[in-house]
This record gives structure tokens, C-alpha cells and sequence, in this order.
């Protein structure tokens, strides 16, 4: 697309552009600045990226606005940045297809237990409906896929959770689906990798899905006693019962950039201390200068830390 | 008397006058002798853990304790314990399994504490951590629900051989209140939330989710009745723990993890292709293709 002279005046002069726009560094604001676990690439000075133009800006198919930075990106251009703003870093939400498509090499992902969902447990009003509904917008059976794949020529085994699936919650069937991918993990001695989004536990299957934390927990204390390793990767927002089992669990855990992890939700947590919290808290790089992360990974090479990951650890042969 | 609706276990439950985790200790245990702190962080009032006698047998106990008097709920939090309380208990369990002590974990809590200390020390990793070593603690282990079995907080200490609940207490993946205000953006319909919820021992005893449910004197138990409730507890522990001491370390690992591994089969619906089954009904083809996969 050719820019208009006026366009182009506009870019180079800073006319009518924000301020905002002229940070595009990432900002680490811990302790360990000076002393970092993981060091991300530096990042290419200022993208050519394409703006929409006002005639496409009427086509609200074609583009999509940065929560964070408030950039026009196209929908194209930003599947390409792997749904990274080039201006800002933010990481967008991914489905889990999205990410699988991101993770696995080309063509390698198998599916397995795609067909499991939960039934109702509490004969919870409307909540088959709310199956239905969420099944036929997301595509999916459930807030989790499983199967096996290839990175970087390496197999292992993924659990993918998508958010977009009644938050990710975790009822029967994502505990039954994380549990037998471990199972595989176990029995073909591969690494296990999920990828972490989730509201906490499925609150329309009560108690059902309050176990499903002792499970996911008891699945990965035999993955532990058998020496797979088990790396967890969480992604923006993971919090709750999900926080509170598998996703913390793992031999490495890697945050995405500013992904929001915790137990509580920020407001339980500001109606408890009747405070205002900081803006960083619970935030990855929070996490990371508390201890609870081993590395923050920008989105652009997760895919090559993962598959050197699993080299290190000899694709779980080890044992 | 007429069987009590959800909405009057509940309020049972939270009663003030109901026994704690002390009294039960108190009561139960003799020579019990209290050990303090996780050895990483600091002492948290909230979980009370150490080792007594059960008869002639040394048990390691760990109990949340809520506190009775208002300077003690305020020592322990009202029950809700932080990281370094989970961290404690595991730490004696840990221990427990070192000198092949049997466990006594006492459950009562609303649930753990949500505030910026326990989010900064990692209270996710710290439940989570708790219920990976609880599943496989080479060592019996014993839960008894008290009072309110409050979601992520109580689970921590709920994996177990064998779980009992007394008769008016309650367990739940969040608070009838905040049950209700995410469904009705309301508090104010908890006693319907805790209807449907299923939070009452009988109820989660129905699901499958419990072993057994231990009565309770008409009216709730109390702490002034110098202890005659705790001997029916102590005689539940007493049999469940002969019981558990005998059977070999392995099948009580591969049977504690077999139960948990359960949880929510019955549940689970096996789509067909395209159009989905009612739950009942394929609970059939379940039969036919069992779930676990791989042995």
C-alpha cells in the first residue's frame, strides 16, 4: 500500500501521532533488570507496518485495535506478527488452535480426546445451552486441546487451554483431557507442555470442578515420580484453580509478557485489603521478582526456547 | 425434626459456638506437642500442626484453626491461611512420612486467604504443591471436614485415603454468597446458591466426593460439651487409621490415586460426531469405551 504524502509527513514529523507511540521498548520493571534469567531479543527499530487506511477502517472485518497501545493494525499483518502489536509488544489472546498453529511443527499435531466434554453435574440451569452455544462460536468440544505433536522435529505431548471457551474454566472434562495427556506423556515417555488461560474452576459444576484440582495434581505427582519433564506456559489471564494446580506445577514454568497470573482475582484481592494495588501486580514480570516463574518469553521465540527446552532434558529420555 | 434446608447446614456450619481444630486437638490427641513455622517464610496461625499420640499411635496432626475468641480469630486470620501455612503442613507431612507417621488433617477454613502477601508468596503454588505430595505421601492419610470446606484453601488438605465430614458441614468451590452474586450479580440469594450448589455432606457424600459422613448431636455440635463429640471423631480415626496402617504402601498410594483420578468420570460426556447425547445416555457408551485409556 502506497502512503500519501501527508501520511507520510505525519509519520516522520510526529504529527498528530500520541507520545505513547514513541516508547516502543520493553520495560522490565523488576529487580532482576540488572541481573536477567532470560534475555529477549532486541527488538527491530520500528517495523514498517501497514496503517488502515479510512477506507478500510469502514470495514471492521479488516482491522483490529490494540487494547494497549490503541494502534490500527490489520487482522492479516497482525496473524503474521503472531498477534503481537508491532508497536507496543502486547500480546493478544490466542485461541488454542491459534497457539497449537504457532507451537507445533507444520502438520504434526494429532488430536486426541477431542470428542470429550462435560455433561451437568449440579443440573445447573442453562448450562447445556451454555455448551451448545460456546461449542458452535469457538469450534471446540472444551476449554482444552490435547494431543501430540512436533517442535522442532522433537515429539511431545501439548495441552492447549483456549480462554475463549467459558473462560477456561475447568470442570470434569478439562480435568479428564489434562489428565490423559499426562497419561500419554507417561506412557510414551514425552515431555508434557500445556499452555495455561483459565478463569479457575468451571463454577457451574460446583465441587466437581473444585476436584479436578486434586486430580491434575495427582496426574502430575506420577509424571514427577517417572522423571517427564513438565513445562507449563501461562498466558494471559491465569488465575484460579487453574493457578492453584497444574499451571503452577511445572518443572519450568515461562510467563508470556505481562500475562496476569494469580490465585485470587485483582478485585477479591482489592475488596480483602481494601486497597488499591499496584498496577504491575500480578502481572508475569510481578511473578518473575517473586520467584514463581523461571522466564518470560516474548511470544516471537517460545516456539525455539521450547524446542530447546526439551533438547536440554533429551526429550525426556533421561530417566 | 424436618430435614434442614442447604441455607441451615450452612449457617450451622459458620456457627460460632461449632468446635475448632483445638478442640479437636484438645480432645483427641494426647501429648500433643505444636511445631511451628515452614522454615522458609514465617508461621502462620492459621494452620496449627504437630505430633501427638492417637491411643498408642504417634500421628502427625495438621488443623486450620479459626479461633474462638476474637483476639484468637484475629491471630489466625478467621481460618484462612497463607502460603507459609501450606507450606508448614507440607513440611510436617513431609515429616510424617520421614518417621512413617500416619496424618490427621483437620478442615475448616473459608478458603485461603486472598490478600497481597499470599498473591507476592505464591499461594497458588503453595496449594498446588500441597496436593501433588499429599497424592503420593507414603503414609496414610486422614481428612475430616469441621465446619466450612472452603474451595482451593480446603482441598489443599482434602487429598486424602479416606475423607469424612461431619454431618453439618459444608463444601464448596466458593462461598453460597459469591456463588450467588457471579450467577444473580446478587449476595443476597446465597440460601438458593447453596441449594443448587450441593454443598452438604450428605450431598457431597451423594456425589461420591467423600467416604463418610460422621453424625452430629441434634443441633450441631458444640465446643462446651467437654469433648464428647471428639471421641465419636477419634473413634472414626481410630478405625479408619487400623485400617490404613495395615495395607501396604503401594496399593494405598495406587488406591488414594485411583479415587482422585476418578472424580468427575460419571460426568464427563463422550460426544458423538456431530450431535451431542444427553448425559444419561451415554453414560452406555462410557461403559463400552472405558476412559482410561492406557493401564
Amino acid at each position: 500500500m502506497r502512503q500519501t504524502a501527508s501520511e507520510r509527513d505525519r509519520e516522520e514529523l510526529g504529527l498528530f501521532s500520541k507520545k505513547r507511540k514513541d516508547i516502543t521498548v520493553q520495560v522490565y520493571k523488576t529487580n532482576q533488570e540488572a541481573n536477567k534469567v532470560y534475555q529477549p531479543k532486541e527488538r527491530v527499530p520500528k517495523r514498517k507496518v501497514r496503517r488502515p487506511g479510512p477506507q478500510d477502517l469502514k470495514d471492521e472485518r479488516l482491522w483490529v485495535k490494540c487494547p494497549k497501545c490503541g494502534s490500527f493494525l490489520y487482522h492479516e499483518d497482525l496473524q503474521r506478527e503472531q498477534k503481537v502489536c508491532p508497536d507496543c509488544g502486547y500480546h493478544f489472546r490466542l485461541t488454542a488452535r491459534e497457539r497449537i498453529a504457532q507451537i507445533a511443527d507444520k502438520g504434526s499435531f494429532r488430536e486426541f480426546g477431542r470428542n470429550i466434554t462435560s455433561g451437568n453435574p449440579l443440573d445447573f440451569p442453562a448450562y447445556p445451552e451454555k455448551l451448545d452455544k460456546t461449542r458452535e462460536q469457538t469450534g471446540l468440544k472444551e476449554a482444552i486441546v490435547t494431543g501430540k505433536c512436533t517442535i522442532e522435529g522433537q515429539p511431545c505431548v501439548l495441552a492447549v487451554m483456549d480462554g475463549f471457551f467459558i473462560m477456561g474454566s475447568m470442570g470434569a472434562a478439562v480435568g479428564e483431557k489434562f489428565a490423559l495427556a499426562a497419561e500419554r506423556a507417561l506412557k510414551d515417555r514425552l515431555p508434557l507442555i500445556a499452555f495455561t488461560v483459565s478463569g479457575g474452576a468451571r463454577m457451574q459444576e460446583g465441587l466437581i470442578s473444585l476436584m479436578q484440582m486434586g486430580k491434575t495434581a495427582a496426574v502430575l505427582g506420577r509424571l514427577d515420580d517417572a522423571r517427564i519433564p513438565y513445562f507449563v506456559v501461562l498466558t494471559d489471564p491465569t488465575t484460579g484453580g487453574v493457578t492453584a494446580s497444574f499451571a503452577m506445577l511445572g518443572d519450568v514454568t515461562i510467563a508470556e509478557p505481562d500475562a496476569l497470573i494469580g490465585f485470587a482475582g485483582r478485585r477479591v484481592v482489592e475488596q480483602t485489603v481494601k486497597q488499591q494495588l499496584p498496577p504491575g501486580f500480578q502481572r508475569a514480570e510481578f511473578l518473575l521478582e517473586k520467584g514463581f516463574v523461571d522466564m518470560i518469553v516474548p511470544r516471537a521465540e517460545l516456539r525455539s526456547v521450547l524446542g530447546r527446552l526439551i533438547r536440554l532434558h533429551q526429550g525426556g529420555k533421561t530417566a | 425434626m424436618s430435614k434442614p434446608s442447604a441455607w441451615d447446614v450452612v449457617q450451622t456450619a459458620r456457627d460460632l459456638e461449632r468446635p475448632t481444630s483445638q478442640y479437636f486437638i484438645d480432645h483427641i490427641f494426647t501429648d500433643f506437642t505444636e511445631m511451628h513455622g515452614d522454615k522458609l517464610y514465617g508461621d502462620d496461625a492459621a494452620i496449627v500442626g504437630g505430633v501427638g499420640w492417637l491411643g498408642d499411635m504417634p500421628v502427625t496432626v495438621i488443623g486450620q484453626e479459626k479461633g474462638v475468641t476474637l483476639s484468637e480469630k484475629a491471630r489466625c486470620n478467621f481460618g484462612s491461611a497463607h502460603p507459609e501455612g501450606y507450606r508448614k503442613s507440607l513440611r510436617l507431612m513431609k515429616q510424617a512420612e520421614k518417621f512413617g507417621r500416619p496424618v490427621v488433617c483437620i478442615v475448616d477454613t473459608q478458603g485461603a486467604f486472598c490478600g497481597v502477601g499470599a498473591e507476592e508468596r505464591g499461594m497458588g503454588e503453595a496449594i498446588a504443591r500441597n496436593m501433588l505430595e499429599l497424592s503420593r505421601l507414603k503414609t496414610p492419610v486422614v481428612s475430616v471436614l469441621i465446619g466450612e470446606g472452603g474451595s482451593g484453601g480446603a482441598i489443599a488438605l482434602a487429598v486424602s485415603d479416606r475423607l469424612a465430614m461431619l454431618e453439618n458441614s459444608i463444601y464448596t468451590i466458593l462461598s453460597p454468597e459469591g456463588f450467588s452474586s457471579i450467577l444473580w450479580k446478587e449476595a443476597a440469594r446465597a440460601p438458593e446458591a447453596a441449594e443448587l450448589m450441593r454443598v452438604t455432606a450428605a450431598e457431597v457424600y451423594d456425589m461420591g466426593l467423600v467416604d463418610d459422613v460422621i453424625p452430629e448431636p441434634e443441633g450441631g455440635a458444640k465446643q462446651n460439651d467437654d469433648g464428647a463429640f471428639a471421641q465419636q471423631v477419634r473413634s472414626y480415626l481410630e478405625e479408619q487409621l487400623a485400617m490404613l496402617t495395615k495395607e501396604p504402601v503401594a496399593s494405598l498410594l495406587e488406591k488414594r490415586y485411583q479415587k482422585f483420578r476418578g472424580f468427575g468420570k460419571e460426568y464427563i460426556v463422550r460426544l458423538p460426531q456431530e450431535k451431542r447425547k444427553q448425559a444419561s445416555s451415554s453414560l452406555q457408551t462410557l461403559k463400552k469405551r472405558p476412559l482410561t485409556t492406557e493401564k
